[in-house]
């Protein structure tokens, strides 16, 4: 239970959530809701791992995972943004579609054996911070640090960039945008694939670095479910959504690591290997996706903040949209 | 297509136009829906035959499996009784608009509570059938309403986004089965509880096998009248009830139904519940049915295929029943067919084939003779 190590490895797993999140936050903005994170990323995690497996090159498979899972993706863009089908029922399809697509070609993965990881490195000065050096920079598998490296560009991106502005104008307003000259089509399928591609790399951060390997569902176990609602809790802020998903990364560690010890500041540790509490801690990553949720929508009531104002609706040029 | 009426000219003596259906033929739904069956298992077997499995022998198998004589049929039917009830639960809260994601985690609490009912001893051993049934199902549904009380207050209170948050009791609720399973009731330390006695059991059409032969052996239970008669009661509601026009107004104009005076809080909540009962009913009559004990991994995930025979019974609670019958089969003969995610995979398929082929029924395309 040293908090060092459970924070360090919070931010390592926090990765997971962090791609998949910000991943969602593009595709939303764009006003393509897609609550099929988790499908997506099932298929990144087997592509990548069958990938690493079958030619030994963890990038490789990481790229293909990323092109699968943004293809996959795109099939939802097709469905929602120019056959104007439902966006819920499409995206809980194509959660069906990367479960069972993923189950049928990940047959026999689980027995694939060992694979070379990405590399973990430590950051020569960065390290040496007192608190903060050895959470994130010390022993991090490179994928968290990309994680650290994308998320000011992702911010400077969507809001102080003209094609960030174009990506908001076209989620808030398709209308005035398209009148504006921009083509409210490309820009969705663009990010609803940008947003496939994250889910991808989310999916084959937890094969090739987080917890290695192939074990069907089990894999993701629910986390694309917990990144929607994470982009709720965020406001659609990748800054925010950095936060919930390194903070959720650390409670996954605690409920893992507070089994262990025998002792707890001082008292004898309740949920010392007991089976019976574990499942208690299995329920709390969900339970705390609700609170959080909560927390979320009761701030955007009192700052009447909210979703992007096309968010969920289809597009239909020459008719009254929003 | 997007564009509400485009036309494209290739150079060709005729041109394609994609536009606009003013009405749509009674025929044409139906139509669409079985042409994207078709299309999908075309789809399903392109996969299957590129990680080299057999497709058409899969298929053969399955309506073998699902449909080749009375045994199987009656096995099928076993399978489709929790989705009907799984199925109903969706439609009715898709009716309204409420994305119910957690029928899975309703059906799982609704089993836990009519376990509980029976293996805390509240139902005596010695109490007879008419008891112990009645108040299972009670317990069941009591159980399934609140695990969809608990989403459905959040979303009608607090505007809290309902698919998330009862996903998320997805989880918690097998987790919660799980702990009484191990924790509380595990015989010997086993994944299942005690079998429960005969009293606590749906009559099965093989108990009359004296009476008629022809039922030897056959599994169907008792719950399939209960989820044939919830259908009855689910279409009544929703199509000839004062609530039921309140449920679709606000599905289909929430705005509309404000200015009528229609309580939008009050319907979440209870719609949520009906739903949650519905799904909790469903794991009373699993449990009540076939198990005949609490254990872990009672669904093949009922919940979620519920959501596609929701969506492809175009939320009609009578054509539920159909449906699930065919996806009883699918669950049932798919179990055999290796690799193990092919059910699902083409579950998915169809749900995606579905909702595309709906621009059908919004658009037309009409090819004209250039120069008319």
């Amino acid at each position: 239970m040293d908090p060092i190590i459970i924070l360090q490895a919070g931010v390592a797993s926090g990765t997971v959530l962090l791609f998949a999140t910000i991943g969602e936050i593009f595709a939303e903005r764009s006003g393509v809701l897609n609550l099929g994170v988790e499908g997506m990323m099932l298929i990144g995690a087997m592509t990548a791992f069958s990938i690493t497996v079958s030619t030994g090159n963890g990038w490789l498979g990481l790229l293909l995972a990323m092109i699968a899972a943004g293809l996959l993706a795109l099939l939802h863009g097709l469905v929602t943004i120019h056959f104007q089908a439902d966006q819920v029922v499409s995206g809980l399809a194509l959660t069906f579609l990367g479960t069972g697509l993923s189950l049928v070609f990940g047959e026999g993965l689980n027995k694939a054996g060992a694979i070379s990881l990405l590399p973990k490195f430590t950051v020569p000065l960065l390290s040496a911070i007192p608190f903060l050096g050895p959470i994130l920079f010390t022993d991090q598998s490179v994928l968290v640090y990309i994680g650290y490296a994308i998320l000011p560009l992702v911010w400077f991106y969507i809001n102080r960039t003209r094609p960030g502005l174009h990506l908001r104008a076209v989620g808030e307003n398709p209308t005035a945008a398209d009148a504006m000259g921009i083509n409210v089509y490309r820009l969705r399928y663009f990010y609803v694939f940008v947003g496939g591609m994250l889910a991808g790399l989310a999916g084959g951060t937890i094969s090739l670095a987080i917890s290695p390997g192939w074990f069907s569902e089990l894999t993701t176990s629910g986390q694309g479910w917990i990144a929607v609602g994470l982009v709720i809790f965020a406001q659609w802020d990748p800054w925010r959504a950095a936060f919930g998903s390194y903070a959720f990364g650390a409670l996954r560690r605690v409920i893992l690591d507070i089994q262990g010890p025998q002792v707890l500041f001082g008292f004898p540790n309740p949920f010392f290997y007991n089976p019976y509490w574990g499942f208690f801690m299995q329920m709390l990553p969900y339970a705390f996706t609700i609170v959080v949720l909560l927390l979320g929508s009761r701030e955007a009531l009192r700052k009447r903040l909210g979703a992007p104002a096309a968010l969920g609706l289809p597009y239909i040029r020459g008719e009254r949209g929003v | 297509m997007a564009p509400a009426t485009s036309t494209r000219n290739y150079q060709l003596p005729f041109t394609v136009r994609v536009e606009r259906r003013l009405n749509v033929p009674g025929w044409l739904s139906p139509a669409v829906s079985l042409g994207a069956i078709v299309v999908a298992l075309l789809l399903g077997a392109v996969v299957l035959a590129l990680v080299g499995g057999n497709p058409w022998a899969a298929y053969a198998h399955i309506g073998k499996a699902a449909f080749g004589d009375i045994g199987v049929f009656s096995d099928t039917l076993v399978k489709a009784t929790p989705l009907m009830l799984t199925g109903l639960a969706c439609a009715v809260a898709f009716r309204m608009k409420l994305w119910n994601i957690g029928a899975e985690g309703q059906f799982f609490v609704g089993a836990l509570c009519s376990s509980a009912v029976i293996l805390s001893g509240l139902v005596p051993k010695d109490a007879p059938r008419v008891v112990a049934i009645p108040v299972m199902t009670v317990a069941g549904v009591i159980g399934g309403a609140l695990w969809g009380f608990v989403p459905g207050f959040l979303k009608a209170k607090l505007k809290v986004n309902e698919i998330i948050t009862t996903l998320m009791m997805n989880y918690i609720a097998i987790a919660l089965v799980n702990f009484f399973v191990f924790a509380v009731w595990s015989e010997g330390g086993f994944q299942m509880s005690a079998m429960f006695q005969k009293a606590a059991w749906l009559p099965r059409l093989a108990d009359y096998a004296k009476q008629y032969p022809i039922f030897r052996g056959l599994t169907t239970h008792a719950g399939l009248i209960i989820a044939a008669i919830a259908a009855v009661i689910v279409w009544y509601i929703l199509y000839r009830s004062l609530w039921g026009y309140e449920i679709r107004l606000i599905g289909d104009n929430p705005r509309a139904a404000e200015y009528a005076g229609i309580n939008i809080t009050r319907n979440t909540v209870l719609v949520m519940m009906t739903s949650g009962a519905l799904a909790g009913l469903g794991g009373m009559s699993e449990i009540a049915g076939v198990v005949h004990r609490l254990q872990t991994n009672i669904s093949p995930g009922y919940g979620f295929t519920g959501i596609i025979i929701a969506w492809l019974a175009k939320l009609n609670p009578i054509v539920v029943i159909p449906v699930s019958v065919l996806f009883g089969g699918l669950i049932l003969a798919g179990r055999e067919i290796q690799p193990a995610g092919v059910p699902r995979l083409i579950q998915g398929i169809i749900l995606f084939m579905l909702i595309a082929s709906e621009v059908l029924l919004r658009y037309q395309i009409r090819i004209e003779r250039v120069g008319k």
